[in-house]
């Protein structure tokens, strides 16, 4: 499942996922008709709008053993989320079988070798909140005793001559936040920026992440603040880019 | 009343630099510190899910414990009142203190007198009423409310406050040293204190075994209130009830660690009976707590114990400011009581969120409260309160993303494509996004039509 | 129908489902840990003072302390005062004392914290404001945790009790705290073994 706004502006970062995943022999199919998760509808509370667009997600994927996104928030919303349509078996098979690619790559896959990549860049690494919240890719600061993991830096740690820098507030929310980038922009904004701060004041030169809404809001905040963070989805350097 | 724009407000503050800078910095040190906190109590996720199981077996037998309750503290000696809203309570409190001629109250620190507005209501009637919490203190000598629950001046920076004492107290407007401020608050305060003959305060925890009430303060202002003067009157919200003291203990703990990451505050205060010579009066206060008990999702809500936690770890509080709320509480804890008292007033509130959830993971009690923003928004949209332009670029876009044919022809025009995406549907409002980012640039072509070039395409649904 | 009924009508009626209780087990430290140790680590974080022994001359130690102190309010036989929590009629006349001397029955390792009460204090006043507070404790005296200090019998039958953490301090004021705020200025625990009473 490619995200709308990734079919749209990012269709690079589908690509390297289809790439990647065919090159783990995957059988991978994309349904032609696929739009939206509902998402966006259902987090603006808008769930008799969201209902139909759920519906036709269902009678995509509901035939397929596991279904694949590039996205931490639409693997949490179809995993977590999933109910302006109506509860059915083809639901919940469909809830039960969504994987974000990390995920997937990571506990399904386990895959631990990336033959032929390389990446030597100075990293940023940046885990959605629905990734490390919602789903549990990664282990959260609030909850001090539980032991550090996060699978995508296992995955990254596999790429040759990438170094990560530590920053600042690493798990804060970036301010994306759906529809909130838009009707709270000042504050959106602000912690984009603040987070681009920490970033560049760490030394990175890259910044990754598994999510790509994330990255397209920080993105443009730090083309706004004239820094020259470069930007990379983690399927894009799985997949062999090297810049 | 007007519908709060939260986010106007919100945008506001941070044109402010120099107030959101101090204010975001101040209260992510107060999240690190709750961290070390939690860090150096092993036992510190077992205490979180005995404090949420002892308030949701209290919340369901509450009637049972709210009588318990009464009966013990009556047979201590202590009169013990109910108020259903806020102007009954208020009344009370007036009544209490005519009766006796009293025309002075010191009060240390309750947020239920604040959502009640009592300091105004008895102040209409000649009663002057001196704060004695510093925060507190600060935000009455300068006519605004509390901005935090805990800490109601901290989005003033020390310049601020020896400015409001300099005003107020003719002290030095120049020397910002906390230190000397919190002199100037202690010189000033004292005489008020020693001739008060009634004092007010608000309660964390009430004790049903014991008909306790019980507060939890560094300056020990609530032991001042509650000892010195003759007559000491109590607040509580019914919720505030706990079973036994030994499940007291368990609050303790988390309460001060999850607040500001000090272990313990300075005076963890037990009112049982009068004082010797004095009277002791207990206000049991509903206004929409027994309301809230039959929300189905929302009741959790009422576990609060007023840490305001969630606010500090709250990205969106940071750097909004506690008033940009408009309400009694703000922040998360803020965005899913409000509703409950005016849901049109705070119909905004639910949307000042990225649901990023980590309220829900600091909250001691753990409220889900990340679900219940993200529950507000469905009721916010049923009642119709959402925002009409917002709500028609949901329909709009709704229509779009369930029928494939249609969005495909829209997104063919990727430019036009911005138009229709809900993310930025922008409501026709391209400009909000790129006010301060930059706008994604389309692809040249969509991954949809790359992949029918470059791959054997499957058949679309019949 | 009064308030008081129609709430607890309404509290009956939206009732959640029932949950039982929990019991709260034992959180003591394995192995054990040292509790006086503890103890003053605790309060020193929060800007108390201890004296781990008994002064020779409790006079001479409150004089070099607080050279100042005119008016001393004791209200334990170690040391006789100019004034006694009787002489306190009205309760806010406590202001004039300089340092209040005062014994507590228990002291709380986790948090450096001490219990005191109206039994101890006679006019709990004193406690408040006075400029200092001195407190006898008896090291054989602290417990473990809050769990411990919850089980002792003041919170059951006293009017007013307390769990005192340190000198009265404020965060009010960017976060940080600061002392002293409007209670006392100075709090010192002297570690005092309780006289043996035949």
């Amino acid at each position: 499942m490619i995200p709308c706004y990734m079919d749209l502006f990012y269709p690079e970062v589908g690509i390297a996922t289809l790439e990647l995943l065919e090159k783990l022999k995957v059988e991978v199919i994309y349904p032609a008709d696929q739009t939206c998760c509902g998402q966006p509808m259902a987090n603006s509370g808008c769930y008799e709008e969201a209902r139909a667009t759920e519906e036709l997600f269902i009678k995509n994927f509901s035939g397929f053993d596991c279904i694949v996104t590039p996205s931490g928030s639409c693997t949490h919303h179809i995993r977590d989320k999933f109910t302006a349509a109506p509860d059915s078996p083809e639901r919940r098979k469909v809830s039960a079988s969504v994987y974000d690619l990390v995920e997937f790559l990571h506990d399904i896959l386990k895959v631990r070798e990336f033959p032929g990549t390389e990446f030597k860049h100075k990293v940023a690494l940046h885990t959605s909140c629905s990734a490390i919240r919602g789903i549990g890719m990664a282990s959260m600061s609030e909850r001090v005793h539980d032991p550090k993991f996060s699978k995508p830096k296992q995955l990254l740690e596999r790429v040759p001559g990438i170094e990560f820098v530590e920053f600042e507030r690493p798990d804060e929310c970036c301010g994306f936040g759906g529809s909130f980038a838009v009707t709270e922009e000042a504050v959106s904004a602000k912690m984009g920026y603040d987070k681009i701060g920490f970033m560049i004041k760490a030394g990175a030169e890259y910044l990754v992440s598994s999510d790509m809404s994330c990255l397209m809001h920080l993105q443009g905040c730090s083309s706004r603040l004239g820094k020259n963070l470069k930007i990379l989805h983690i399927a894009q350097i799985l997949n062999g880019v090297t810049q | 009343m007007k519908i709060v724009d939260q986010a106007e407000n919100a945008a506001e503050f941070i044109e402010d630099q120099t107030h959101e800078e101090h204010l975001d910095k101040l209260l992510w040190m107060l999240r690190v510190r709750r961290d070390e906190a939690a860090s150096r109590v092993p036992e510190w996720e077992q205490l979180r899910d005995l404090a949420s199981q002892i308030k949701e077996h209290t919340l369901s037998n509450l009637a049972h414990y709210l009588e318990m309750f009464e009966s013990r503290a009556q047979a201590n000696g202590v009169t013990v009142h109910w108020a259903r809203d806020a102007h009954e309570h208020n009344q009370i409190v007036y009544q209490l203190l005519s009766e006796r001629n009293v025309n002075e109250l010191i009060k240390s620190k309750s947020m239920l007198t604040e959502e009640c507005d009592t300091r105004k209501f008895l102040e209409e009637r000649g009663i002057l009423v001196s704060e004695t919490d510093l925060g507190e203190r600060i935000q009455q000598l300068d006519d605004q409310p509390p901005s935090h629950i805990v800490g109601p001046a901290w989005h003033k920076t020390e310049e601020d406050i020896a400015r409001v004492f300099a005003k107020a107290y003719g002290s030095d407007e120049k020397k910002a040293d906390p230190v000397y401020l919190a002199q100037v608050m202690r010189e000033n305060t004292r005489p008020l204190i020693e001739r008060a003959r009634a004092g007010m305060t608000g309660c964390n925890f009430a004790v049903a075994e014991t008909g306790a009430i019980v507060t939890v303060t560094n300056e020990g202002n609530a032991d001042l209130s509650g000892n010195v003067p003759e007559l000491r009157i109590c607040s509580t919200g019914i919720e505030k009830i706990i079973p036994k003291t030994e499940d007291l203990a368990v609050f303790i703990r988390l309460l001060t660690r999850s607040a500001t990451g000090n272990s313990i505050t300075q005076y963890t205060s037990h009112f049982r009976a009068p004082r010797q010579n004095g009277e002791m009066h207990i206000i049991l206060v509903d206004n929409g707590r027994s309301e809230r008990l039959g929300m189905e999702k929302f009741w959790p809500s009422l576990k609060c114990i007023r840490c305001a936690a969630c606010m500090n770890t709250c990205p969106v509080y940071r750097r909004s400011g506690g008033l940009s709320y408009g309400s009694t509480y703000m922040g998360p804890i803020g965005i899913i009581l409000m509703p409950t008292f005016d849901s049109r007033r705070f119909s905004e509130l639910p949307y000042a969120s990225t649901l990023n959830g980590s309220c829900t993971n600091v909250c001691p009690v753990k409220i889900n409260i990340h679900e219940q923003i993200y529950a507000w928004r469905e009721v916010m949209e049923e009642k119709h309160q959402i925002n009409l332009v917002k709500k028609a670029a949901m329909i709009m876009a709704g229509k779009v993303l369930s029928h494939p044919e249609v969005y495909r022809l829209a997104t063919a025009a990727t430019a036009a494509s911005l138009k229709v995406l809900p993310h930025f549907a922008l409501y026709n409002q391209l400009n909000a996004w790129g006010r301060h980012r930059d706008n994604p640039q389309p692809g040249k072509e969509t991954f949809h039509t790359w992949y029918k070039k470059n791959r054997k395409q499957t058949p679309g649904l019949p | 129908m009064n308030t008081r009924d129609t709430i607890l009508q309404k509290v009956r009626r939206n009732r959640p489902a029932f949950r039982e209780l929990p019991a709260i087990p034992n959180f003591h430290s394995k192995p054990p840990v040292d509790l006086k140790k503890k103890f003053i680590a605790g309060l020193k974080e929060l800007y108390g003072e201890v004296v781990t022994e008994p002064p020779a001359d409790f006079g001479q130690f409150l004089k070099k302390k607080f050279p100042t102190a005119r008016t001393i309010c004791s209200a334990v036989p170690e040391y006789v005062g100019n004034k006694k929590p009787k002489d306190f009629a009205r309760w806010a006349d406590a202001s004039c004392i300089d340092v209040t001397i005062v014994r507590s029955p228990l002291g709380v390792a986790e948090t450096g914290s001490v219990l005191l009460s109206e039994e101890e204090f006679g006019v709990n006043t004193i406690g408040f404001l006075a400029h200092d507070i001195v407190i006898l404790l008896d090291p054989a005296e602290i417990v473990e945790d809050i769990h411990d200090a919850y089980r002792h019998p003041h919170f059951q039958d006293q009017a007013y009790s307390l769990l005192m953490s340190g000198p009265s301090g404020s965060a009010d004021i960017g976060g940080v705290t600061v002392h002293p705020a409007q209670g006392v200025m100075t709090l010192t625990v002297i570690f005092w073994p309780r006289a043996k009473t035949h």
